[in-house]
């Protein structure tokens, strides 16, 4: 394995069961995520982009064991993250944490910030001695541009920003290699948004952290992210880095989403693809390329054979998409985006 | 577009909340005018107090804790606000109407979507059940509804958000509005399902030569579509202009900072210009301009005495700042 | 930190900037607020409550009453003088006698212990048996969570009346059997059929609970169960049972009451308001001796009364959406 990586999923496979009836009965399964593979380098962002249903959350829970897999594997930095138990996957803990979506559910209501941001040591306490707890609750607080002097008050007193501040803190606490940060953002309003950005930037370079970040949003995701993967129903369409992505994408879905994104340019003139549709149910996703029911450029293979996730000659290094009838296509002069 | 006619009028709009912990004063003086054709796009984020702006205009408050306490709504010249409820609620739906962010919790699930649209002809042009019905679909082909026919009996957990959405609407644009406010209507919604839904409100704009409001905090959605934009602070108006003007040349520092945090290419990998600060809490608001915390602007005039007012920059635009040169200026 | 602001020279922004913001003071720093608990601003708001004051002041004085009845009356509540059977209210005794001479006042004050006594310990066993299974089931879910279920449900379809009077008929008292086992008795009955009420708010509440990010953090960050459930999960669940448990109060007082009527709930000697409304009540006597009725009765709802509006002011005061 490449020393490089520090996260590796493989063929990663999430199935929830549907069950219905009085006596519980499985009828069917959400496929919430369905053979997903990539790898995420140290000191590396890896954007996942995709729009509701198409599992990018179920796949951050995956990288968290907050849910036992289906099927497939997660290696962190060599060790085969499903096969640990106890102490080891306790262990394992601290070096992968999360950032959560939701500044107002994220942060238990009765506890103090310097409680919530010290629990991680209550949990493992070999990381810091007694003594030192509350002195480095402060200094993390501190880290994340909080006052140190609010260690005792509670999360409703503060605002969605700060609060999402003190999960951060809360996930640094244990010196994490990897932070999963999920939609961290996307409940902001937009000037907070950018501090909060800017925050994980900036701890991003101090303590060399490697980062998947989850979102819907594609500028933040580009803005961000060293490479970014496309999900849809489950899938990974279409990944690589910035340009191949952004430039010079494969997949008709990510030219879709590229096309589709508002731009905050009223001057800007670009090709317009409106989909057709809704996102189909991921309790019921169409036969063979998940996207067909809704592309433009589906044929009859489409409908039938699943397409692979194939290197793509045009970029630099990896970059890969999942479609019959791949073609680099320009939608928007990145420069705008 | 000043040629046309102009639909709305609101003046000097106040509103107040009074809770528990004090008084909130949610809208302080707005005002603005909409005229036929024209999207207007009220800018704000949460607590800019843009969507109250929103319910006064439609009179749907919550009252208590929600009080009008001055100013005028002018709806082709008569002022909302003076009438009478019972003729206020005529208003509703052939006059002005609205859509919301959350079309799930707007529609009511106990009845098909069909017969939820067909209410509003039975309702305000007294028609019976089947021509109701007939105009329901004709509705909800005319907002690209797939298979409207067959899904007229459809209740509204049957339809996924962006269809939801569309029944919204067909539902608002039901009795032919004259203004339709649009409060963050493509929000809860995906980004492809998203473009779909402004494409329809413009298609239907275009054909009905409607006023569009449209209420949202999203830079991008705004450029898209605006003709002209009203950027919310605190409960008031801190800049109006046309839509290519703002984004180029922005009046006041809140725009310009908040276009200045969206991530551009150009910064890339770099930190974003955020603004500093936090939005006031309405119930104890900074004395002089209520955006001078967070403003890099800021002079000792901008933090006393009453908030700068909204007065013209240029012909067409307006800011509230008392540092406007500079900032219009620095460029 | 580099210049990270772009190429056009902007002033610059305020000193101790990171992240282009300065330290962020709370949302209340104008206020100069301390820090205040979710817990505190319930008790913030049920302090303007005039409900709350007069709830509690009625709860103080039965609690009290129970407690120590001799603060209330230094009367003998046995010292029955047969031959002043039924007198009407008079200075000597304020409430009149019963049937066999009695003083109503005395027996009134120290009939409280068993009401209080009763409903508190019913409340009690419901809310830790309620809440100790609606957690598993809440929590680990599955066939366990069906089978608790289910076996509550068989509990819940027994009113609980019938059921108590079952319980009672089945374990009878005599006159002899001390006062406490009495008092057992009546609360295991109660409480065998009260608990799945509050399994079902407890179950609910924890599923609600369980999927919040706050209690994901505490799994991502390697927290055994027990600390989850403890920590996270209980303390932010316990709410509605708290409201339910102190309005069901109220209502076990109610039915205890009701089986000492029936003459299977507390028995003589034992004292309480049930067995004197039910003596009270027999015929010819309530025209006749209407105070033998009344006092009693006027307690008994008080007390009632007093718990099920605390219960409805804490309700209000805990409830968010009510802020």
């Amino acid at each position: 394995m490449n020393d490089d990586v520090i996260l590796s999923a493989e063929d990663l496979v999430k199935y929830y069961p549907i069950k219905t009836g009085v006596i519980r009965r499985v009828t069917g399964h959400v496929r919430a995520v369905d053979g997903v593979s990539f790898e995420l380098r140290r000191g590396e962002t890896l954007g996942v982009v995709g729009e509701s249903g198409c599992g990018k959350s179920t796949l951050g829970r995956l990288l968290m064991r907050l849910e036992e897999p289906t099927s497939g594997r997660v290696t962190f930095d060599g060790i085969d993250m499903y096969s640990q138990k106890g102490g080891a996957m306790r262990r394992l803990r601290r070096d992968i944490q999360i950032v959560f979506q939701d500044p107002y559910t994220s942060l238990n209501p009765r506890m103090t910030v310097g409680d919530i941001i010290g629990e991680p040591f209550d949990i493992h306490p070999e990381v810091a001695p007694k003594g030192s707890r509350r002195q480095k609750v402060r200094d993390l607080l501190d880290l994340v541009g909080l006052s140190p002097e609010h260690i005792n008050r509670y999360p409703h007193q503060f605002s969605g920003g700060q609060r999402q501040r003190i999960g951060v803190a809360r996930g640094l606490a244990l010196n994490p290699k990897v932070l999963i940060c999920d939609e961290p953002v996307s409940a902001l309003d937009v000037s907070v948004q950018a501090q909060v950005v800017n925050l994980l930037a900036r701890l991003q370079k101090e303590l060399s952290l490697s980062y998947i970040f989850i979102a819907h949003d594609l500028s933040v995701v580009r803005h961000i992210s060293d490479r970014v993967a496309v999900m849809y129903l489950g899938k990974i369409a279409e990944i690589g880095n910035d340009a191949e992505i952004y430039e010079r994408p494969t997949h008709p879905y990510t030219q879709a989403l590229l096309s589709a994104v508002p731009l905050p340019d009223p001057t800007v003139q670009r090709e317009q693809i409106v989909l057709s549709g809704d996102v189909p149910s991921p309790a019921n996703p169409p036969s063979g390329c998940r996207f067909h029911t809704r592309c433009w450029r589906a044929q009859d293979i489409c409908k039938v054979e699943v397409p692979l996730l194939v290197e793509r000659p045009d970029g630099e290094s990896g970059h890969q998409s999942a479609c019959h009838f791949a073609e680099p296509r320009q939608i928007v002069e990145t420069a705008q985006l | 577009m000043n040629t046309n006619e102009k639909l709305l009028e609101v003046n000097d709009l106040r509103v107040e909340f009074r809770m528990r912990d004090g008084v909130a004063h949610a809208i302080n003086g707005v005002s603005f005018e909409l005229y036929a054709r024209e999207t207007l796009a009220i800018l704000g984020e949460s607590g800019s107090g843009k969507s109250v702006t929103a319910q006064a205009i439609m009179g749907i408050l919550d009252s208590p804790p929600g009080f009008v306490t001055g100013g005028e709504v002018k709806f082709r010249g008569t002022d909302l606000l003076a009438l009478p409820e019972n003729e206020r609620r005529k208003v509703r739906g052939p006059g002005i109407s609205m859509i919301f962010q959350d079309a799930l919790s707007s529609l009511n699930p106990v009845f098909p979507v069909g017969w939820q649209i067909a209410e509003m002809f039975r309702q305000h042009r007294g028609m019976n059940r089947t021509d109701a019905e007939a105009k329901a679909i004709g509705l909800m082909e005319r907002v690209h509804i797939p298979a409207a026919r067959e899904r007229v009996r459809a209740y509204p957990h049957q339809f996924s958000g962006g269809m939801r959405q569309r029944i919204m609407i067909a539902m608002a644009i039901a009795l032919d509005p004259v203004v339709l406010i649009a409060d963050e209507p493509t929000t809860a919604l995906d980004v492809t399902v998203q473009a779909q839904i402004m494409g329809l409100l413009k298609e239907l704009q275009d054909e009905a030569g409607m006023g569009l409001i449209l209420i949202t905090h999203d830079l991008g959605v705004v450029a898209d579509v605006a003709d002209r934009i009203a950027v919310m602070y605190a409960g008031r108006l801190v800049e109006t202009a046309g839509v290519v003007d703002l984004y180029a040349r922005p009046a006041h520092p809140y725009t310009k900072g908040l276009l200045e945090s969206i991530p551009r290419l150009d910064l890339k990998g770099q930190t974003l210009n955020a603004i500093g600060g936090l939005p006031p809490n309405l119930l104890a608001m900074p004395a002089g301009c209520p955006f001078h915390p967070r403003c890099r602007y800021a002079v000792d005039i901008c933090r006393e005495g009453e908030p700068p007012p909204l007065e013209e920059v240029v012909a067409g635009r307006a800011a509230a700042c008392h540092r406007v040169k500079e900032v219009y200026g620095d460029e | 930190m580099t210049d990270t602001y772009g190429s056009n020279s902007q002033p610059l922004l305020p000193e101790g900037a990171i992240d282009g913001i300065v330290r962020q003071p709370p949302l209340d720093e104008q206020s100069a607020a301390p820090a205040r608990s979710l817990g505190a601003d319930a008790w913030e708001a049920m302090r303007r409550s005039p409900l709350f004051w007069i709830s509690a002041a009625l709860i103080v004085i039965f609690v009290l009453m129970a407690a120590f009845p001799g603060l209330f009356t230094n009367k003998d509540p046995y010292d029955c003088p047969l031959e002043l059977a039924r007198d009407a209210p008079s200075a000597d005794a304020w409430f009149g006698r019963d049937l066999l001479g009695c003083d109503v006042y005395a027996r009134t004050i120290y009939g409280a212990r068993a009401s209080i006594l009763v409903g508190v310990l019913t409340a009690f066993v419901t809310a830790v048996i309620g809440v100790g299974i609606g957690t598993t089931g809440g929590y680990v879910g599955g066939w366990l969570d069906t089978l608790l279920s289910r076996t509550a449900d068989v509990f819940f379809a027994i009113p609980l009346l019938l059921g108590g009077i079952l319980i009672m008929f089945t374990f009878p008292s005599d006159y002899d059997t001390p006062y406490m086992v009495v008092i057992g008795k009546v609360v295991f009955a109660l409480a065998i059929l009260g608990w799945p009420n509050i399994f079902r708010l407890m179950r609910s509440s924890v599923m609600q609970v369980n999927p919040l990010e706050y209690v994901q953090a505490a799994r991502a960050l390697g927290g055994s169960p027990w600390r989850v459930v403890t920590s996270h999960v209980v303390p932010n669940s316990m709410v509605p049972v708290i409201v339910v448990s102190t309005i069901d109060l109220g209502a076990y007082i109610a039915a205890e009451a009701t089986l000492s009527f029936l003459g299977i709930g507390l028995r003589p000697p034992a004292i309480s308001w049930g067995q004197a409304i039910s003596e009270a009540s027999g015929l010819g006597y309530i025209r006749a001796a209407p105070h033998m009725l009344i006092f009693p009765s006027v307690f008994l709802s008080l007390t009632v009364l007093a718990f099920i509006m605390m219960g409805e002011v804490v309700r209000d005061a805990m409830d968010p959406k009510l802020r």
